[in-house]
């Protein structure tokens, strides 16, 4: 052997011991007061978009529960994967957590199948409607989001904000979620100025950060001085507004940070509300069976406006005024 | 007692410990990233072994992450034995699986096994089909298949993102706010049966047959010998009256087929119908890239991919489950990959050395060159 | 709709965006250049991509100098490509493997450092546009040209130097013998993997570089794997080059119009689903590729370790 090998060799010897000696990991009994929650996220926890208006809200949920002696969770995140996905719901659920969420639509078959196994553990999924039931499974919740309503709203402000009348829209794939919010963000900007042009750009990507940008150059090329975007890639499209000094408006979480400066208004998802309602069911010993949808409403959609910017009056009482509208039923996004 | 380590040291069943060997260097400078982390590292790598040795539905998870692997590193030992680098493989798996899942969906309603077997064939074509363009390019046309690949993945990917928020989406799908970019799911009788309650199934049969299928197909067979020789001496072989570029789009194409077919599994023994989250990974879990990963820890032998794809496939599944157990971030866990990954394909070169060290030792008159497992690697001046 | 295309806002919009498309990949893909032309093939491109744009952005963010940042890109570029070159050299890995090991482990490096030492998406002030005096106000040409920040200049100027180097200097014929004829090359007292060494650490040098590129200067900010899939494609164009810096750059260039191109279509609402127009870059760039590529021939020593015979 050479010295190098036996280096190696050595060195896999010693790792290998670690692994060995490794003490028995003792299996938290489930203590009869805490909640346990598991969610698992398609992107990053903290991706200024979907992923993170859940983790967000479960954080909430935590400290309005009392702590994390009261609530425990533990979450996977990037699972874009969708059959590893499906491997972490079941390790979840065999492991004991009292609900395991799975946040993305994409999971859905997943959960059709693996919950049935798990029938006094609750899950839930979304942004989807489907609960299963029909299919005879009882313990799945379903959630989704009216993300057009905000859409709507965002729509009617970029348009009495847009000078130019151009208004730019990056999009990750035409569908889903996305295409809900654009619609309503389309439908509201046209609502308000007819004659308005909304360019609308999908960039067939929910990672290309570079691609989103450049659909943002376009637009303001294109005469663009408000844009709007959904789905984690436009944090892209937000540091080229920030340079071009186009008011953005944001949505699924907060993009304040980002940029302070040209951030108008977010349209935030809280899933407090879904959630609050789904823990009740659970000690109730319901586990499923009921789909929510959160709207501007039911307060699981709300619109974060930025203190920083100077809104005009006008603007933010037009927007006021939609808001109220919609949740009236006298305005349908 | 000394004779007998030294026999065992210079086995050349020994040699396959080598990566094995490797792996575990990767992983204990990973155990120093989690202590950085805050995270116990015994605590971790236990959670990783239990996660794919851990229970019979981790073996079996273990099993299921690497059947496409298994798959996709036969179509490589193909297509790197004639020296063509397939990078395309998470867009061949892609185009298989539309092809196998529009099949099931619209063919009319016939027996389930026939559905399945004539599935399979289709995903199988529809990989074949995705890997021969660039076969095709690469003989015909001189484009280099390293450059076709990448950007046939990209246009697989688009094109699976149209079909599933389109022509295919699921029909209750269309209807609602949702609009999830799915296809309806594959009645029952068409799905491959499972050893329940776990998640394997019987694609892990169809990939281990053929395993010994592509061995006896790559070292039995005159096509197996003419892509053997074209991949180690292309001059030579084309004196030898062998058509080179021929063999060129043959190899492309079986290993888009293998990878093809491996789409096809996925969805008729895991899934049961398409979806997308807009990108590839998502559908194939980089199955295209690790596949490749896969056969090269094989050492390129159809056979040594069996083992080699059940080590990798461990890997990712207990690396996902020190994800959930222990709450690292996902991204060390693509490190980590990466740091195994390096250091594996580093280690060739002592099981190199050790191959050579016997060959002098034995002095054996070997059958011709193209039998060298190892001939990825060959050096310029043999 | 048609003739909205042949509109100056149009025509500059799609020119000025290419070029600024283009960039990282001309980073990229001249370092990969020197690499594949010495005989070593770096599938990690994107690992040290992402590397690279994550160290540049985030020492921008903590020292507000974006000097320092692009300097520390430099740095952990080069100990990538280093550490590149000691497996392919060193170790004689299959160099299209160990690739994939340097793309994974910059994946997931660049996120882990991202969640660990930043926490959230932030963004910096990177270079910022320097209107060139005189030609920027030209017009048509100015706002194409001579609007964009240093370091798109720099990466254009990059081609003519990178020619030079490897068709006119000593280094290049070394660079370019080691390549063909690691044997000869030897013989004639080149050291080969000393060039070899040098070619790699420049080519994880540069795609760091065109990292830093992305994430302070064209963006300003940083997301995990946000290059999503460049790296790679700025390998295909070294292929599509033909091994040639101007060849890349005509590669660079058309994949980049023509993504620019398509986002404009989207704009003017021709009436192709969305994913075809994603989608027309790659398709063309293979088919420009068959209309037009002659017999060339790669560096024959390409992923061949070299081995001194006994």
């Amino acid at each position: 052997m050479s010295k190098m090998t036996k280096v190696f060799t050595l060195f896999a010897l010693f790792a290998l011991l670690l692994a060995a000696c490794a003490p028995a990991q003792p299996e938290a009994p489930a203590a009869s007061e805490k909640l346990r929650v598991a969610v698992i996220m398609p992107s990053a926890i903290n991706d200024l978009a979907f992923s993170q208006s859940m983790y967000q809200s479960l954080v909430e949920m935590q400290a309005e529960l009392g702590g994390p002696d009261k609530m425990e969770l533990v979450y996977s995140e990037n699972m874009f994967v969708v059959d590893d996905a499906a491997a972490a719901i079941r390790d979840y659920a065999s492991q004991g957590y009292d609900i395991v969420i799975a946040h993305g639509s994409q999971y859905g078959s997943s959960l059709r199948e693996i919950a049935p196994d798990f029938p006094t553990t609750a899950f839930a999924h979304g942004t989807t409607a489907a609960t299963f039931v029909d299919e005879g499974i009882t313990n799945v919740f379903a959630y989704e989001a009216a993300s057009n309503e905000g859409g709507y709203v965002n729509g009617v402000m970029a348009a009495l904000l847009s000078q130019s009348n151009v208004i730019g829209v990056v999009g990750p794939i035409e569908t889903g979620d996305a295409k809900l919010y654009i619609d309503g963000f389309v439908a509201g900007a046209k609502a308000t100025k007819p004659d308005l042009t909304v360019n609308v750009n999908y960039t067939g990507s929910f990672s290309d950060v570079a691609l989103a940008a450049e659909a943002a150059n376009t637009h303001v090329s294109a005469g663009a001085d408000v844009m709007v975007g959904t789905a984690q890639m436009v944090v892209g499209a937000i540091g080229v507004a920030k340079e071009k000094n186009v008011l953005w408006l944001g949505t699924q979480a907060s993009q304040t940070s980002l940029a302070p400066e040209i951030v108008v208004a977010n349209q935030i998802y809280d899933w407090k509300v879904v959630l609050r309602d789904i823990f009740k069911l659970m000690g109730e010993g319901t586990y499923g069976g009921k789909a929510y949808i959160v709207t501007l409403a039911n307060k699981g959609l709300y619109m974060e406006f930025n203190p920083a910017f100077d809104l005009p009056a006008d603007v933010k009482a037009k927007a006021d005024e939609t808001i109220q509208g919609i949740i009236n039923g006298t305005i349908k996004p | 007692m000394k004779n007998f380590l030294a026999k065992i040291n210079n086995s050349k069943y020994f040699d396959g410990f080598m990566p094995v060997l490797a792996a575990l260097s990767a992983l204990a400078i990973g155990a120093v990233m989690l202590l950085f982390l805050g995270v116990n590292p015994l605590v971790a790598y236990r959670a990783m072994w239990v996660g794919a040795f851990g229970s019979s539905n981790a073996l079996a998870e273990t099993i299921v992450k690497a059947v496409p692997l298994l798959l996709i590193g036969l179509g490589i030992c193909i297509s790197f034995r004639a020296k063509v680098i397939n990078i395309g493989g998470e867009g061949q798996m892609i185009i298989g699986a539309l092809a196998a899942t529009a099949f099931g969906l619209y063919v009319p309603e016939m027996p389930g096994w026939l559905v399945i077997a004539m599935a399979m064939v289709a995903g199988f074509f529809g990989g074949a089909f995705w890997g021969a363009i660039p076969g095709f390019l690469k003989a015909y046309f001189n484009v280099n298949e390293i450059l076709s690949t990448v950007m046939m993945n990209a246009i697989a990917v688009q094109l699976m993102n149209f079909f599933l928020r389109g022509p295919m989406i699921d029909p209750n799908q269309a209807e609602l706010l949702s609009k999830i970019p799915q296809t309806a799911r594959l009645p029952e009788a068409y799905h491959l049966a499972r050893w329940l309650p776990t998640r394997l199934h019987a694609g892990v049969i169809i990939a281990v047959v053929l395993a010994f299928v592509v061995y006896l197909l790559l070292f039995h067979t005159t096509l197996g010998y003419r892509i053997r020789a074209v991949g180690f001496n292309p001059d030579a072989s084309r004196y030898g009256g062998i058509r080179v570029r021929r063999q060129v789009v043959i190899a492309l194409l079986l290993s888009g087929a293998f990878a093809g077919l491996a789409g096809a599994i996925q969805i008729y023994g895991l899934n049961y119908r398409m979806i997308t989250d807009g990108s590839p990974t998502g559908f194939t879990g980089s199955a295209g890239f690790n596949g490749i990963v896969t056969a090269l820890f094989g050492g390129l032998h159809p056979l040594g991919a069996i083992p080699a794809s059940f080590f990798f496939g461990a890997l990712l599944v207990g690396a996902n489950s020190m994800q959930r157990i222990s709450q690292v971030p996902s991204a060390f866990v693509i490190a980590l990959n990466g740091l195994v990954v390096i250091f594996v394909v580093s280690s060739a070169l002592w099981q190199e050395a050790r191959q050579r060290k016997r060959r002098i030792a034995e002095v054996r008159d070997d059958s011709p060159p193209p039998s060298e497992p190892d001939q990825a690697t060959q050096d310029v001046s043999v | 709709m048609i003739t909205d295309f042949f509109s100056a806002t149009v025509l500059i919009g799609i020119l000025a965006s290419g070029i600024r498309l283009a960039t990282p990949y001309l980073y990229a893909s001249i370092g990969e250049t020197f690499g594949q032309r010495s005989g070593v093939l770096n599938l990690g491109v994107e690992g040290q991509m992402l590397m690279g744009a994550f160290t540049a952005f985030y020492i921008t963010l903590r020292t507000g100098n974006v000097w320092l940042g692009l300097l520390a890109a430099i740095g952990v570029g080069a100990l990538m490509g280093l550490a590149m070159a000691f497996v392919s050299i060193h170790l004689r890995a299959v160099q299209g493997i160990s690739g994939i090991g340097f793309y994974l482990f910059g994946l997931g490096m660049s996120d882990l450092l991202f969640q660990k030492l930043m926490g959230e998406v932030k963004t910096v002030s990177g270079f910022g546009a320097i209107e060139i005096p005189f030609l920027s106000s030209l017009p048509v040409v100015g706002e194409i040209f001579f609007r964009q920040n240093l370091l798109v200049y720099l990466a254009f100027l990059l081609v003519p130097v990178a020619w030079f180097v490897l068709n006119k200097t000593t280094l290049g014929l070394k660079i370019r013998a080691v390549g063909e004829n690691p044997q000869a090359a030897d013989t004639l007292g080149v050291s080969v993997a000393g060039i070899r060494y040098l070619t790699v650490t420049m080519g994880g040098v540069f795609s760091a570089i065109g990292g830093a590129s992305l994430s302070i200067a064209n963006l300003n900010v940083f997301q995990q794997n946000m290059t999503s899939g460049l790296g790679f494609i700025a390998v295909a164009l070294v292929y599509f080059g033909g091994w040639k810096p101007f060849g890349v750059l005509f590669g660079a260039l058309l994949f980049s119009m023509v993504n620019s191109l398509q986002l404009w279509m989207q704009i003017l609402n021709v009436p192709i689903p969305s994913d075809f127009a994603v989608m027309m870059p790659y398709v063309l760039t293979i088919i420009v590729l068959v209309l037009t590529v002659g017999r060339v021939r790669g560096p024959s020593a390409l992923t061949k370790p070299f081995i001194r015979e006994g």
